[in-house]
C-alpha cells in the first residue's frame, strides 16, 4: 500500500506494537491513549487550518455559508482551499471544481485501501466514505501488522474527531473573519501551504516521484501569471512524464 | 463567487471517489502500475498546490514573508516536528516578518 501517505508525520511512537504482542489486555488501553494523543495532535493542526480556511474565505468576500457548506459536504482541506483559491483569484467555478476534484482523485486509491475498515452495514460504509481523508487513512494504515480491530478503531477515531473539529474550526474561522479582516497580519495565509507541504513531503517516496513533483511544482509556479487560476496546479501533472524516463 | 452548483459538484465528485472503495471492494483490483501512477499524481498535485499557494497570490508573487514561513515549516516537517508545531511556526514566522516590515 505504497500510496498511503507515510505515517511518519503523525506517528510519534510505535512501541505500542510490542505491547500488542506481549499482552493483549494491556495493549488495548495503551493503543487507546497513544491513538487519542496522536489524533488530538493532528486535529489541533487541522483545526488551525480550518480556522484559517473560514477566515480566508470571509476575508475574500465570500458569504459565510460557502466555507461552512463546503466543509460539511466536501470535507477535504486541500480541495476546499484550492477551489476557494481559484474563485477568489477570479477563476471560473468550473475551474474551481476541476482543481478541487482532481486533487481529490487520490481519495479513490485511499478508499480502496481502507475498504476493509469501512465495511459493515450500508450506512457504515456511507459514513465511512465521507470520513476518508489523508489523515484517517494514514492512521488506519500506519501499523501494517495491526489487527483489523485496531485499524478500524484508528480510522473511526480519527475520522469522526476530525470531522467534528474541522467543521467547528471553520465556523470559528468564519466568525473570526467577520471580526478580524486582516488575516495576513497573523500569517494565516502561511498555514495552508505549510500543511500541504507537510502532507506532500512523505509522499515523495522515491527519486522519480520527487523529480516529477519538483518539475510540476516549478512549472505550476511559473505558469501562474499566464494561466487562468486553477489550471497551473493541474498543469503540474505534466511533471508525471518524469516517471517515463529511463528506469 | 462560489455558486451552490459548484459546491454540490465538488462534493458529489469527491464523495464518488470516496465511495469507490467500499463499492468496488473485491470486484476490482487496481493494477500496481496504475496504483503507482495515482500515488505519484497525488504527490505532484500536493507539491504543486503547496508551491503555488506559497509563492503566488492573485496571479503574482506573494511576497517574501509567506515563503519564509513555509520554508521554516518545511524544515521542521522534514525533521519530524509535531504537526501543530509546523503549522503554528509557519504562521508565526510569517506574521513576525510582516510585523518587522518584510512583506
Amino acid at each position: 500500500m505504497s500510496f498511503a501517505p507515510d505515517s511518519r508525520l503523525f506517528v510519534l511512537t510505535n512501541t505500542v506494537d510490542a505491547f500488542i504482542i506481549l499482552n493483549m489486555r494491556i495493549s488495548w488501553r495503551t493503543t487507546d491513549s497513544t491513538l487519542l494523543r496522536d489524533v488530538a495532535l493532528v486535529c489541533l493542526a487541522d483545526g488551525i487550518v480550518g480556522v484559517s480556511f473560514g477566515a480566508t474565505a470571509i476575508a475574500g468576500g465570500l458569504p459565510w455559508w460557502v466555507p461552512v457548506a463546503m466543509s460539511l459536504s466536501v470535507f477535504a482541506g486541500g480541495a476546499q482551499f484550492a477551489a476557494v483559491g481559484v474563485v477568489l483569484a477570479g477563476g471560473s467555478p468550473v475551474a474551481a471544481v476541476a482543481a478541487g476534484a482532481l486533487l481529490n482523485t487520490r481519495l479513490l486509491p485511499y478508499s480502496l485501501a481502507v475498504a476493509d475498515v469501512t465495511s459493515g452495514p450500508w450506512w457504515t460504509r456511507l459514513i465511512g466514505a465521507q470520513l476518508t481523508t489523508d489523515e484517517s487513512v494514514a492512521f488506519a494504515l500506519r501499523q501494517r501488522d495491526a489487527t483489523p480491530a485496531a485499524r478500524r478503531q484508528a480510522f473511526w477515531t480519527c475520522g469522526v474527531t476530525l470531522f467534528a473539529v474541522w467543521n467547528v474550526a471553520v465556523l470559528l474561522g468564519v466568525l473570526a473573519g467577520t471580526v478580524v479582516r486582516n488575516t495576513a497580519a497573523f500569517g494565516l495565509d502561511a498555514t495552508f501551504p505549510a500543511v500541504v507541504l507537510a502532507l506532500a513531503l512523505p509522499t515523495l517516496a522515491d527519486r522519480r516521484t520527487t523529480a516529477a513533483a519538483g518539475t510540476g511544482a516549478a512549472a505550476a509556479v511559473a505558469l501562474t501569471p499566464v494561466l487562468p487560476a486553477g489550471l497551473p496546479v493541474l498543469a503540474a501533472l505534466g511533471g508525471l512524464v518524469c516517471l517515463w524516463r529511463r528506469r | 463567487m462560489m455558486p451552490v452548483f459548484a459546491i454540490a459538484a465538488l462534493a458529489g465528485l469527491t464523495y464518488g471517489m470516496r465511495l469507490a472503495g467500499p463499492v468496488l471492494r473485491g470486484r476490482v483490483t487496481v493494477p500496481p502500475a496504475a496504483q503507482q501512477l495515482l500515488t505519484s499524481a497525488a504527490a505532484v498535485l500536493l507539491l504543486a498546490l503547496a508551491a503555488t499557494s506559497t509563492f503566488t497570490q492573485d496571479g503574482g508573487f506573494a511576497g517574501w514573508a509567506r515563503p519564509a514561513g513555509v520554508l521554516v515549516a518545511g524544515v521542521l516537517a522534514v525533521r519530524r516536528a509535531p504537526f501543530p508545531v509546523v503549522v503554528v511556526v509557519a504562521a508565526a514566522v510569517t506574521a513576525l516578518l510582516r510585523l518587522a516590515g518584510v512583506h
